[in-house]
């Protein structure tokens, strides 16, 4: 789907989404767009939409008004499975990994995309789906060796420290070789080792795959270094779009840092 | 060895045989509430439907055969065939694929988000829906299920432990039943077959990955749905082996519908969520019961058989809520 979209076209466009739950506004009238290849934040106080606007872009909130254009395309009613084999993966700002499984099972799920034996197949373990499982199965250890988390394959996730964990997550996003990557807040609650480990696998992921990234973190300092624009939300409106230098000198959205009093 | 040692083994086995049985039933709840949070209150119900249908095919019987003679006054009741068991079982399995995937679409697909309460309440709603349905479909009558499943005690294990008493006692060798042990072997391939697909597959992995995590699974592309159908397919193939094997052993009758009671403690015993704690809970139970029957039930007049899981149950619940191996309860205040 994405393969004619040349590295610097618009990949995805927001237009003029509005969400909201019962009475509460979480986004008003929001517009922007992601290029193919480029890191995008999303940033902004708490609370100002930006989890929000990641949950419509991967599906699970449906805006009540607004289109989301994905390679050119209007998407339609799509659900977060269905989008999911379109090439956009993400991680979660509360850890969403699968507990009770190993490293390498959580990542192995991330190749669920790129499996299609059928059943009988898989019941018996023959023919495509073994083909299939070792296939994918040596992509994932590529993908392990990548995120240097050999020593931990087979672990099971739940026991590991956060960190690890985030980085887990990471994986079995990157496992679905995405178009469009969508990272939640991968740095929160990380040392400052650990936060320049990340930056550096986000940086590697986008020079080495080729992949779009949109990411919301709250460290200013990592999201002015590693980001090419910047999407500015403020109580669920958009107050800046553009380069770190451009958002450095936006007064809007120093004002919605530091705080002006409302008149 | 003297008798009284060689009587206790024999219970024991007869326990480990009968806890096989319960496991199955077991089996079948925890698949379904570790996929999608919901009790299956219709388990058992399933497990009579698919013995039903299982015999109904065996026979050539024609389906709705009482109302479509009512409405048309006509007299048809039989095909005129008898099928090979095999093909008989085969197209039950598809039987109960077709009804997973109706549940999934008539029931199940309204219902998502909803609380669990009222997820169980509907298959209640389904569990006495099924019985009339299978009623409607087959007759309510008491049919004998044969798929050639051998039946009676294993003669030659009673000549085999003869010898194995001391000298001068009195031993007739040990009663197993022979259809006790196939029912022990089959559910025991079938556990090693399900964790084996559980682990290996892509499929297998969707499945422990919803258990898991919702979203998150929604989030690498894996559909609930078609999961819920899966499961749903697993759940109706153990609730028929589980079907056949009570219904060779006690007929197909509406009591079969009742074992789903017996699965309960088993589950409390082994946790709600726990594949190998269903099969744990089963064995200690089954040789819980018989045990106690044989040790203490004479003292206080037997027949503990009937309460006694559900007295142990009730300790279980008191001590520890979350079973032997089901996820511990902690609160975060």
């Amino acid at each position: 789907m994405a393969s004619g979209i040349e590295p610097g076209a618009e990949l995805l466009r927001i237009e003029n989404i509005s969400l909201s739950f019962g009475g509460v506004k979480a986004l008003t009238d929001v517009s922007f767009n992601i290029k193919r290849g480029e890191v995008r934040a999303i940033i902004g106080p708490n609370g100002a939409g930006k989890s929000s606007m990641l949950n419509v872009i991967n599906g699970f909130y449906h805006p009540q008004v607004g289109e989301v254009w994905y390679c050119g395309e209007k998407r339609k009613g799509a659900k977060p499975h269905q989008i999911a084999h379109q090439g956009i993966a993400r991680t979660f700002q509360n850890i969403a990994l699968f507990k009770g499984m190993s490293t390498l099972d959580n990542i192995m799920t991330g190749r669920s995309t790129h499996m299609a034996a059928n059943m009988l197949s898989q019941a018996i373990w023959r023919g495509t789906a073994e083909k299939e499982e070792i296939k994918n199965r040596r992509y994932v250890e590529e993908i392990i060796d990548f995120l240097e988390i050999q020593s931990i394959r087979k672990t099971p996730v739940g026991r590991l420290p956060y960190g690890l964990q985030k980085r887990v997550e990471l994986g079995r996003a990157l496992a679905a070789e995405p178009v469009l990557l969508l990272l939640d807040e991968p740095m929160a609650g990380m040392n400052v080792e650990e936060k320049e480990d990340m930056s550096r696998f986000i940086l590697d992921v986008q020079s080495e795959f080729g992949t779009t990234i949109a990411i919301i973190e709250h460290d200013m300092g990592v999201v002015m270094d590693i980001s090419d624009r910047l999407v500015v939300l403020d109580y669920g409106k958009k107050i800046g779009d553009g380069t770190p230098e451009e958002i450095r000198n936006n007064q809007a959205v120093i004002d919605a840092y530091l705080g002006v009093p409302h008149e | 060895m003297s008798p009284d040692v060689l009587y206790t083994i024999e219970v024991i086995l007869n326990g480990l045989m009968a806890g096989v049985m319960y496991a199955l039933v077991a089996l079948g709840f925890v698949l379904i509430f570790k996929a999608s949070g919901i009790f299956n209150y219709a388990q058992g119900v399933m497990a009579l439907f698919a013995a039903m249908t299982l015999v109904g095919i065996q026979n050539g019987q024609v389906p709705f055969s009482h109302l479509i003679n009512a409405i048309f006054g006509t007299h048809i009741h039989h095909f005129g065939w008898q099928l090979p068991a095999i093909v008989a079982i085969l197209l039950t399995v598809v039987v109960m694929i077709i009804f997973a995937i109706l549940v999934e679409r008539l029931v199940l697909k309204h219902l998502v988000n909803q609380e669990p309460i009222i997820l169980f309440m509907a298959t209640i709603g389904l569990a006495y829906f099924m019985e009339g349905f299978g009623d409607l479909m087959w007759g309510s009558e008491i049919k004998t299920l044969d798929v050639g499943l051998p039946q009676g005690a294993s003669l030659a294990l009673e000549e085999y432990t003869l010898k194995w008493a001391a000298e001068g006692t009195e031993y007739y060798g040990m009663y197993l039943d022979k259809l006790d042990m196939v029912a022990a072997l089959v559910a025991l391939g079938l556990v090693i077959v399900l964790s084996l697909f559980s682990q290996y597959t892509k499929t297998g992995r969707a499945l422990r990955a919803v258990a898991d995590d919702h979203q998150a699974a929604l989030s690498v592309g894996i559909s609930l749905r078609k999961i819920w159908v899966i499961t749903w397919c697993i759940a109706g193939v153990v609730a028929m082996v589980a079907g056949v094997m009570w219904g060779s052993k006690s007929g197909v009758q509406f009591s079969l519908s009742l074992i789903a009671l017996k699965a309960l403690p088993v589950l409390i015993l082994g946790g709600f969520t726990s594949i190998p704690g269903a099969i744990i809970g089963g064995l200690i139970i089954g040789v819980g019961e018989k045990l106690f029957e044989y040790s203490i039930g004479p003292m206080i007049g037997g027949a503990t058989e009937n309460w006694f899981a559900y007295v142990l149950a009730l300790f279980f619940l008191v001590f520890r809520p979350q079973g032997l191996f089901g996820d511990k309860i902690i609160e975060r205040v």
